[in-house]
This record gives C-alpha cells, sequence and structure tokens, in this order.
C-alpha cells in the first residue's frame, strides 16, 4: 500500500514545534538525559538530587563548624583547657577504637561532604549558565534575591580557599613557623598575633557566615522540608546559627589582637 | 505623559539584535503597558518601520502570552501582575524603560520580545495530567475533598504558563512552573495513582531543558499568579520520595 | 448587499426522531461505529483548542483516531476559554433546589428566547452532568463546600444553583483539564500539535470537506493539510466590533474561509452583550474586561436617580439611587439574563444617568453585601476579580462601586450544523461557540463553558464515526490534488495581495473603524435606518481598506501585522453579513434587538410566527445578494412564551 501525501508542511509526522523551531529558528533543544538508571544514579544526575547532597553534605558541615567553634571557644577558658580538648579528639571512642581512628573517619567523613558539596555546586553553576547563554542586555533589577543568595558561590569559594590555608597554618603548620604540633593553643595565639592573619580569619569567617545565612535556610527547601506554619521558624534558625558562627570564631582572633587572650 | 524606549529588536532567532530607542509622547497613565506598544507600533508603522513583535492574546491577565523584562523584572515592576495588566499609571512621566524579551536557552527568540515557550508544553506532556479517557470517569461527589486541600491545590493550579519564573530566575530555571503544575495534581486525591511517576518524568524533562534552583526567590516575586515556593519544596520532596517509593510494597501493607 | 433570495427548501437539521429524553441515547446506537483497530486509518484535523477543539482533539485521539490538532497561539493552553470566570452550569441538583436535566433544558431554551433547536438543548443538558465528573476527574479543583463536597453558586437566568466554579477562573481551570489531556495524548503520538499555525482556507473537492490551508506564522511557510474530517472549534466573532471582551487574537477567519467554501452561517446577528464590563477610559482602550457575571450574586446596580449628580457614590443616600434592576424586575432582581442587564444599562446610561468621568457606566456595588456578609466573604469569592478592577481603574472596589457597563462578549450564531454538529458541507464540524445550536438568541451565564465541553467531550466523538464508517479503505485526498494546489494558490496570493497595497493605515485603524460603525449601528439597539446605514459604510470601508492599508514586512516571517491584516479583511466581510442577519430579521429575541419591535416597555417583542426560523445564510461572492436558507424551529416540550423576569 501507498502511503498518501496528506501534508505539505515541510514538517515530518510527529514533529512538534520544537522540532520545526530546532530547524527553522534554532529553537529549544533538549539536553537529554539518560533515564533508567539504577535510583542513586538518577538521583544523583538530576538537579533535585544534587541540591539534596548538598542540604545533607551541609547540615554535617554545618554540625561541624559548630562542634568545631565551640571547641575553639575554649581559649577563653585556658590553653590547658584547649590543649586537653584537642588530645580529647585523638582518643574519643578509645579503646573501641586504637587512639585517632575516630578522628580519622570524622575527617574522611568532613572530606567526603566536602567533596560532594562542592562537586554538586560546580556541576550546578554549569547547568545553570547553560540554562541562560545569553545574559541580560540591559541589566536585571532583582527584587526577592538576597546578597547572600547571589554570592554563594564566591562566599564558597572564599570559604574552600581559606580552608586549606586554615589547615596549612594550624593544622600541617606547613605556612606557619612557629608550628608545635600538639600545641594548638600556642599556635593561634601565634598566627592571630599577626594582624594580617587574623584579618584573613575575620573575613573568611564572615563569607562563612553569610553563606551559612542562605544555605541554612535553603537547605530545608532542598530537602522538602517546608511548611507554612514553621517557615519564619526556618529564616530565624539560618539567621541564628550564621550568626552564632560568626561571632564565636570571630570573637577568637579579635581576642587575641586586643590581647584579651594570649 | 511621555516615555522614552529602549526595546530590543531582533530579526530573527539567528539574527544579532540591539535595543532601539523610541519615545512616545500622549500617554495616558490609564493606558495598559501593551497599549503602549499599540501605540508605538501605530508610530512606527507610521514612519514605515516594521512594528515590534510581542505576544499577547488576551490581555487580562490569564492567558500567559504577554512576556516582557521590563526594567530587568520580568513583568514590570507591579506585583503580581503580568505585563498586559500593568499600567502606565505606575510610571513616573519622562521614565526611561527598557524593554527585553526572556531570556533563557530553551526559550529561544522567535522575533523582537516574542519567544518560544514550548518547552514548557513538553513538561506538561511527559506527565503533566491525569490519566482519565472521556467519559469514564465516576460520580464527581464520590470523592470528598477537604476545602483546605481544594484551595491548595487550586493556589498551584492559578499557573498561567507565562514563564516569568524562568525569566526571573538568575539561573534560567523552571521549577516554579513545574513545581506549581506537579503540586496541583499531586495534592489532590485524583492525582494520587501517578503522582510519583508524574514528578519523576516531569522533572526530568524539566532539567532537559531549564537550570536548577538555587532559592534567590526571583521566581515567586516575578510570578504574576504570586505562586509560592512552597511548592517547590513539596516536588522536592515528592521527587526524592518516588526514588524510594515502591508501590507494591507499599500496596502489602 | 442589502438583499438577499430565500431559497425554497427549508433546512433539514436532521433532529432524530423520537421523545426528547431519547433522541440522543436512540441516536448514538443508530449512529455506526468504527472498529478500534480501523480508527487509526482515520485523520481528522481539529482547528482551535480551546474548550471544544481541546476537548475533541483529545478525546479523538483516546478514541485513536489520527488527529492533528491546529491553534494560532504558540500554545494551546492560551486559548481564549481560559479567560472565562464565572463558572459551568449542570444539572446535577447537588443543592436539591428543584433542578433537574429538564430544567437545564428548559431555561436555556428560554434564555435563549426560543430560537434554539430543542433537540440540541436537551443534549446539551443531560451530558452536562457527565462533564462535571470527567472535569473532577481531571483534577479540576472546583470550588468545595467544608464537607468536601463540590459547591454551586447561582447565575442570571436561573433560580436554582447549579453553577460549579473554580475561584474566578473557572475557564482557566477547565481548559487546562483538557489541554491536560490533549497533551498526554500528543505525548501518546495520536494527536499532532501544530501551535502558532493558522488555518487560513478549507478545501472542498466534489462537495466535500477534505482538508485546509495553513500559514506557519514564525516561518509564513503555507502548506496544506488533508484528512477524512475537519472539524472546526475557532470561537465566535465578537471581535467584529474591535472592542469586545475577547482576546485580542480572536477571529472569524477559519469559520468565514468555511463560509466561503460553502458551509452556511447562520443567525450572525445574535451577539451577545455582556452587562458586567469595566467601561472603557479613552481612545487607545484595545480591549474590554469583563467582570464576571457572578458578582451580580452580590453587588447591587444602581444609578443616582438624578443625571446632573456629581456626588461621589459613598455621599449619594439611598433616597438618591436607582437600583433599577431590582425596581424593574422584582422577581430576578439584578439577576436577570444578561440581554435584559445590558439594554438596562445602556437605556439609564442613554438618559443621562451613567457614572464615571466619562459617564459611561453604572454602579455596582458591594457595600450591602460586606455589611451583610462580612468582608472576608466577599474576599474569598471575588477577591481576584476585586483585584483585578483595581489594576485595571486603580479604584478599590471594597471601598467604592464598581463601574461597569456592556461590551460585546460571545456570539451565539455560528456556522450552521445539524443535529450531528456537521455543516452543509459534509466531512466539516463545527464545536463550541463556532457553531450556533445551543444557546438560541442569548446564551445563559455558565453556559459556553458547558456547551464546548459538551459538543468535544461528548458529541463530536460520538457523532463523527456516523460520517466515518462508510468511508474505511478510502485514503484521504492527497495534497498534491488539484482543490489543494488551487486553495494554497490562492491563499499565498490573498497575503501578497496585503502586503502589496502598502497604503498610509495600519490594519488596526480599519479594525477601530469597523468596530465604531458596528458597535453604533448593530450593537445593542438596531433599526432599520441604522443596518442600511451600516450595510453602506461597511463597502466603502472595505474598498478603502484594500486601497489604504499599510503592511510593512514580509510574508516568509513572523509578521504580527499580516496577520491582522488578514483577519481584518475577513472581518469587513463577515460584518456585511452580520448586519444583513439584523436586517432581514424583523423581530427583537435575545441578544438581536430591534427598535421597532418592543414592547410598551421597552423589552423585546418576538415574532414566532414569521421568525421561529434560524437563518442560515450560502454565500455567493463579497458584495453579492446571499441566500437565505431557513431551519424551521419546532417547540414540542417547551411552549413559546413571551419572556418574563419580572
Amino acid at each position: 500500500m501507498t502511503i498518501q501525501e496528506v501534508s505539505t508542511a515541510s514538517q515530518k509526522a510527529g514533529a512538534d514545534d520544537a522540532d520545526r523551531l530546532a530547524k527553522d529558528t534554532g529553537a529549544p533543544v533538549p539536553q537529554k538525559k539518560q533515564r533508567g538508571a539504577p535510583w542513586p544514579v538518577h538521583f544523583w544526575r538530576s538537579a533535585i538530587g544534587k541540591k539534596w547532597v548538598m542540604a545533607v553534605t551541609g547540615i554535617m558541615l554545618l554540625g561541624f563548624v559548630l562542634v568545631h567553634m565551640i571547641g575553639n571557644l575554649k581559649v577563653f577558658l585556658s590553653a590547658k583547657e584547649v590543649d586537653q580538648y584537642g588530645e580529647w579528639l585523638r582518643t574519643i571512642l578509645e579503646p573501641a577504637l586504637p587512639r585517632t581512628v575516630f578522628l580519622w573517619i570524622l575527617r574522611v567523613g568532613l572530606i567526603g561532604a566536602f567533596f560532594l558539596h562542592i562537586t554538586s555546586a560546580y556541576q550546578l553553576t554549569r547547568m545553570n549558565h547553560a540554562a541562560r547563554p545569553v545574559k541580560y542586555k540591559g541589566g536585571r533589577n532583582y527584587v526577592a534575591a538576597d546578597f547572600a543568595s547571589r554570592t554563594m558561590r564566591w562566599t564558597g569559594i572564599i570559604i574552600g580557599l581559606f580552608l586549606i590555608y586554615h589547615l596549612a597554618d594550624l593544622t600541617w603548620g606547613t605556612l606557619n613557623p612557629h608550628f608545635v604540633r600538639g600545641a594548638p593553643y600556642e599556635n593561634m595565639v601565634q598566627s592571630f598575633n599577626k594582624w594580617y592573619i587574623a584579618a584573613i580569619y575575620i573575613v573568611a569567617n564572615i563569607a562563612l557566615g553569610i553563606h551559612i545565612f542562605h544555605g541554612a535556610w535553603a537547605m530545608f527547601q532542598s530537602l522538602g522540608l517546608n511548611n507554612p506554619s514553621y517557615n519564619r521558624a526556618r529564616r530565624y534558625f539560618a539567621t541564628g546559627f550564621a550568626a552564632l558562627i560568626t561571632i564565636g570564631n570571630v570573637s577568637i582572633p579579635i581576642a587575641v589582637l586586643t590581647g584579651a587572650v594570649s | 505623559m511621555h516615555v522614552n524606549l529602549r526595546v530590543w529588536r531582533q530579526a530573527g532567532p539567528k539574527a544579532d539584535g540591539g535595543f532601539e530607542e523610541y519615545s512616545v509622547d500622549d500617554v495616558s497613565p490609564d493606558m495598559s503597558f501593551l497599549e503602549l506598544f499599540d501605540v508605538l507600533n501605530e508610530q512606527l508603522l507610521a514612519d514605515g518601520v516594521e512594528p515590534v513583535a510581542f505576544d499577547h492574546d488576551c490581555r487580562e491577565g490569564i492567558c500567559g502570552s504577554c512576556s516582557m523584562m521590563i526594567n530587568g523584572q520580568a513583568h514590570g515592576p507591579e506585583k503580581g501582575t503580568a505585563t498586559c495588566q500593568l499600567h502606565m499609571r505606575k510610571f513616573e512621566d519622562g521614565a526611561n524603560i527598557t524593554v527585553e524579551p526572556w531570556r533563557a536557552r530553551s526559550f529561544p527568540i522567535v522575533k523582537d520580545l516574542a519567544v518560544n515557550r514550548s518547552a514548557l508544553d513538553r513538561i506538561i506532556e511527559s506527565g503533566g495530567f491525569i490519566t482519565v479517557p472521556t467519559g469514564s470517569a465516576s460520580e464527581a461527589n464520590l470523592t470528598l475533598i477537604p476545602k483546605d486541600v481544594a484551595d491548595w491545590a487550586m493556589d498551584a493550579a492559578a499557573c498561567i504558563g507565562c514563564g516569568a519564573c524562568v525569566a526571573a530566575c538568575p539561573n534560567g530555571a523552571a521549577q516554579l512552573f513545574t513545581a506549581a503544575k506537579v503540586s496541583h495534581l499531586n495534592i489532590l486525591p485524583q492525582g494520587q495513582p501517578e503522582r510519583y511517576e508524574r514528578v519523576v518524568a516531569m522533572v526530568d524533562t524539566m532539567e532537559e531543558y531549564f537550570g536548577s534552583c538555587t532559592l534567590h526567590r526571583e521566581c515567586e516575586a516575578a510570578c504574576p499568579k504570586e505562586i509560592s515556593i512552597d511548592f517547590i519544596a513539596m516536588m522536592n520532596r515528592d521527587y526524592v520520595k518516588a526514588q524510594f517509593k515502591n508501590r507494591r510494597l507499599s500496596a502489602q501493607r | 448587499m442589502t438583499n438577499y433570495t430565500t431559497a425554497s427548501e427549508p433546512l433539514d437539521g436532521k433532529v432524530p426522531p423520537g421523545p426528547i429524553e431519547h433522541k440522543w441515547d436512540d441516536h448514538k446506537f443508530a449512529t455506526k461505529l468504527v472498529n478500534p483497530a480501523n480508527k487509526r486509518k482515520f485523520e481528522i484535523i481539529v482547528v482551535g483548542t480551546g474548550l471544544a477543539g481541546a476537548s475533541a482533539a483529545a478525546t479523538l485521539g483516546e478514541l485513536g483516531y489520527k488527529v492533528k490538532a491546529f491553534c494560532f497561539q504558540d500554545s494551546p493552553r492560551r486559548a481564549h476559554s481560559i479567560a472565562a470566570q464565572g463558572g459551568i452550569n449542570a444539572a446535577k441538583n447537588y443543592q436539591s433546589d428543584g433542578d433537574s436535566i429538564f430544567r437545564l433544558f428548559y431555561d436555556t431554551v428560554k434564555g435563549g428566547d426560543y430560537r434554539a433547536r430543542e433537540a440540541n438543548v436537551y443534549r446539551l443538558a443531560q451530558v452536562s452532568v457527565d462533564i462535571i465528573d470527567q472535569c473532577t476527574a481531571q483534577g479540576v479543583p472546583f470550588a468545595r463546600e467544608y464537607g468536601g463536597l463540590l459547591d454551586n453558586r447561582s447565575f442570571g437566568g436561573a433560580q436554582v444553583s447549579r453553577t460549579f466554579y473554580a475561584r474566578g477562573q473557572t475557564g482557566q481551570q477547565l481548559l487546562l483539564g483538557s489541554y491536560q489531556a490533549l497533551e498526554r495524548q500528543i505525548n501518546l503520538g495520536t494527536v499532532e500539535m501544530y501551535p502558532r499555525t493558522e488555518m487560513l482556507d478549507l478545501v472542498v473537492k466534489d462537495g466535500v470537506a477534505v482538508g485546509i490551508v495553513v500559514r506557519d506564522l514564525i516561518t509564513g511557510e503555507v502548506s496544506s493539510h488533508s484528512a477524512h474530517a475537519v472539524v472546526l472549534a475557532t470561537g465566535g466573532y465578537s471581535n467584529a466590533f474591535f472592542l469586545s471582551t475577547n482576546a485580542k487574537g480572536c477571529n472569524v477567519t477559519a469559520a468565514w474561509r468555511a463560509h466561503r467554501k460553502g458551509a452556511y452561517f447562520a443567525n450572525p446577528c445574535y451577539t451577545q452583550i455582556h452587562p458586567t464590563c469595566i467601561p472603557a477610559s479613552d481612545d487607545f482602550q484595545s480591549k474590554l474586561t469583563l467582570m464576571s457575571e457572578s458578582l451580580r450574586n452580590d453587588g447591587r446596580i444602581w444609578v443616582p436617580k438624578d443625571p446632573g449628580d456629581t456626588r461621589s457614590p459613598d455621599l449619594i443616600p439611598e433616597a438618591d439611587r436607582d437600583y433599577y434592576l431590582e425596581r424593574r424586575y422584582p422577581a430576578f432582581g439584578n439577576l436577570v439574563p444578561r440581554d435584559v442587564a445590558s439594554r438596562a444599562s445602556k437605556r439609564e446610561v442613554d438618559d443621562g444617568r451613567g457614572v464615571g468621568p466619562l459617564k459611561n457606566g453604572v454602579y455596582l456595588d458591594f457595600a450591602e453585601a460586606i455589611g451583610r456578609l462580612g468582608r472576608h466573604v466577599i474576599e474569598e469569592r471575588y477577591d481576584n476579580l476585586f483585584q483585578m478592577y483595581e489594576r485595571i481603574t486603580g479604584e478599590d472596589p471594597y471601598r467604592v462601586p464598581m463601574r461597569i457597563y456592556p461590551a460585546v462578549h460571545y456570539t451565539m450564531g455560528g456556522l450552521w450544523v445539524d443535529y450531528d454538529l456537521m455543516t452543509n458541507v459534509p466531512g466539516l464540524y463545527a464545536l463550541g461557540e463556532a457553531n450556533f445550536s445551543d444557546h438560541g438568541a442569548n446564551r445563559l451565564g455558565a453556559s459556553a463553558l458547558m456547551q464546548g465541553l459538551a459538543d468535544g467531550y461528548f458529541v463530536l466523538p460520538a457523532t463523527i464515526s456516523g460520517y466515518l464508517a462508510p468511508q474505511l479503505g478510502q485514503q484521504p485526498v492527497p495534497t498534491s490534488d488539484p482543490a489543494f494546489v488551487a486553495a494554497e494558490a490562492e491563499v499565498s496570493e490573498r497575503t501578497k495581495r496585503l502586503l502589496a497595497v502598502r497604503g498610509t493605515k495600519s490594519p488596526d485603524h480599519f479594525h477601530r473603524e469597523l468596530g465604531k460603525i458596528v458597535w453604533d449601528n448593530c450593537g445593542m439597539a438596531r433599526s432599520q435606518d441604522s443596518l442600511t446605514k451600516a450595510l453602506g459604510e461597511i463597502p466603502a470601508l472595505r474598498d478603502e481598506f484594500y486601497r489604504d492599508v499599510k503592511v510593512l514586512g514580509s510574508d516568509m516571517d513572523f509578521n504580527q501585522s499580516l496577520e491582522r491584516a488578514g483577519r481584518v479583511a475577513d472581518f469587513l466581510e463577515f460584518s456585511e453579513l452580520m448586519c444583513l442577519d439584523a436586517l432581514h430579521r424583523e423581530e427583537s429575541c435575545g441578544g438581536h434587538f430591534r427598535v421597532e419591535h418592543q414592547t410598551e416597555d421597552g423589552e423585546a417583542l418576538r415574532d414566532d410566527d414569521d421568525f421561529a426560523y434560524a437563518g442560515a445564510w450560502e454565500f455567493t461572492g463579497v458584495g453579492e445578494d446571499p441566500v437565505l436558507h431557513k431551519e424551521p424551529l419546532v417547540f414540542e416540550n417547551v411552549k413559546l412564551a413571551q419572556r418574563s423576569y419580572k
């Protein structure tokens, strides 16, 4: 049986606007996603999955910065308290686990969380840039997006770079000429006594606060945990958490600079 | 009133575009923004310049055709208002107004201010419906739906599909549109059987065309129907649940 | 053309025999069916994707036919059905207030001033019940009572509450329901969608509709599509008046092109003027905005008694206000049918009692309802309408009464169709507002959505098989056929002609001029003089149009002026027929009010002896005298009576 010609449109059967425009006018062409993968892979490939990963790792990192800050605030008690705390970290779960094993588990977990957090952020940024290759030529007038939400990328990069410096300064000691392993209090005071190093710490912690101000609010949304009845509380939580971390952390270099701690 | 317009002109999807400056006199404050463009186009036609192409139809804020980026804001400065319902009384005499088409990879420019939004149709096509062949429905009052639930579904269903959320989003994401469409059906009892297949299909299609959500909330601010970003959270939750949901297992319980 | 000839043979609506309650069921049984495996061998073209078109395309696709759907908008979801606000009627009798299928049928026939075909209206009332079930199952979020049951409101022209609604966005929600069903079929491949594609001609071969010619609005490409049947669901022609509540894109082109190819156009003079629209504010006005008629449930309409009263409305005491609808029609009060309410407002404004800066409106006042029910109840019911009003006028209707005035809103006339919804051209169907059949001379509120969905979901899919079944094994006429080639050439030639004029005035200029002519002479009140005047002015304007229209750009491009010029050209031809029909109908009925034919109270005076027929016009040439075919309307179940809402 011969197929009768039922249309003279240059469009093939089954074609739609997208196909026609793709040919004639270059219009929306999807970036085809692979579908049907096992769920962790499928989930990771989706932006919502990556945002979920960012939220979960974000919670882990929030927990870390909170505990880290609490430990550091011991400088206001005494050098001994800090050093004891540092020693305690190495001995957690002893004798069930050998010395420093639990600390290493925590470190590996943290490294994993950082890695996933940064990888997701990078991939989402790529995706978002691709979604609008041509920017608005007449400029934008933002009405809802705040400074924090629009600078997540930059505050994130600042925090990442700071982290490397911070490790080199006070964990590995590679950038700290006066570094003495096992004497965290003394190392810290030595560093913060230099105003430019203290400034680095202060700037980085303000960036961290801004990052948390948006992140600790947004993570509820990414996890789907929001509810009009406590949406307000989310804002208070994020603001409070960001303020707590920033003030807590910044207070230490300031205390050292002003001589309150020496 | 008198206004100075800077309007994006582009002959076709592949052509280069640029801003052209026009000034329009005798603008009445009671004029809608699209009527301003009608006047401008009459003026251009008289001058032998091809009129500005722009999408519009119902001009009462419901069809979702109109789509202009006015002074860097989707649908302009008035909250909860589509371009067609924006009136010139919101602008000052002598105002400089920049008008641009909506920009996103999946909203290619057709001409001047008109863009192709068929990607939004693709999202609906992939799962934005309830499968109910004509004539197969049961008596309408058999399913009781609490008023709050119906109202909440209606809040989501109010979406006019204009694409302002995509235009306003710094990431070019269509999360608010997709979330509204997913939630409208996923909230209602009638939508439950296809709930998880729907959210996965629609989100996956959305992500083939658009960016991701980083919670700037620009979409909510630009939406002419003021649809809440709470629906995005609901979509996220359903999408995550869909990864784990085994409906055969849940049927055994 | 001021003359016409009358065909000697009456037109047969092919209404099935038997008692009215059984006609539809018996007819469905008598209609030939197409076996499910054979359905995919039939191609059907659906033009328009509003309620009627989208629901028809989706249902035909579901049944297994190969469907092509066309719309000029960028997405099928944008058709103008989306703008309907108030609701959709159905004879569910959920309120147990005495409603029934027969009562809905009766109200519709009476509301239509006894100019509708009884059998069609009865069928409409029958399937109205299924529409609510279907739409609810699709996820249309109809308003609910606190107990979870569907809520109803009352509407003009009825004394029962049978209107289902979804806030003030019922049309939107219903259209999204059928659009979603359509998108599902597009995904399944049974429907091919052609958005931004405008039908510019019907192709008829040996008297049978075999396809259409379309123009791709983006590339300008003109192409043909052939099929076993062509379904037009292309809406009404209110935009002939330029200022109407229709969307800017609404046009008569598809229906008019079909008419030029032989389809009869019935009752074009029946145009509905909606009583509650926002009055025009100046000359640049591009369209009028309707405020849902449901507002009349709680709002009270009044004007100051003294034409010279310039006080602000809140300062006018009760004694100086005239609630003219409540005074004249105590039984229905503010809920009289649309035509009655519209003419009453016109009378007040014509007598100088109009309100607002241009004195072109009447007040619709909610103060009493807000006092009685509380502001929150009014917010719940109408908040989006109030917000819309405030956006447009800059006035807050919670504090200041709304100003309203009638505007053209819906057209009852359309392509003549038989009981199967097929026009007199075999293979050509017309659905929804594009046909003429169900509303007679006036449509009741909340009935347009009902008719569109009834035609698309339930009627056409059941009747079209009767036409298709005998064609099994036949291929559609190939698009290489001379009939297609000629039609395509004609379309291209017409487009080029519009571009070639290179005159001095825009298409909109001519459209506005046309609008003024028909609104002044063929609007809310018509007379022999005014219609004769219009019939003289329209051809002159048409000639001027072809001499002096200015369309820039090319035909092989996205060219909105060119689109508009083509539509205006068709309105210029169509309006003449509308005026001629109004002139020939020497009676007043529903939306057609002839000043020569009114009662002493100024109410419409019908002439059932001479005009109880549907007047279907046959095209003979532009400006040529058309041929009138009469379909006698027989009323066996409703007694003809003078409508009274007193």
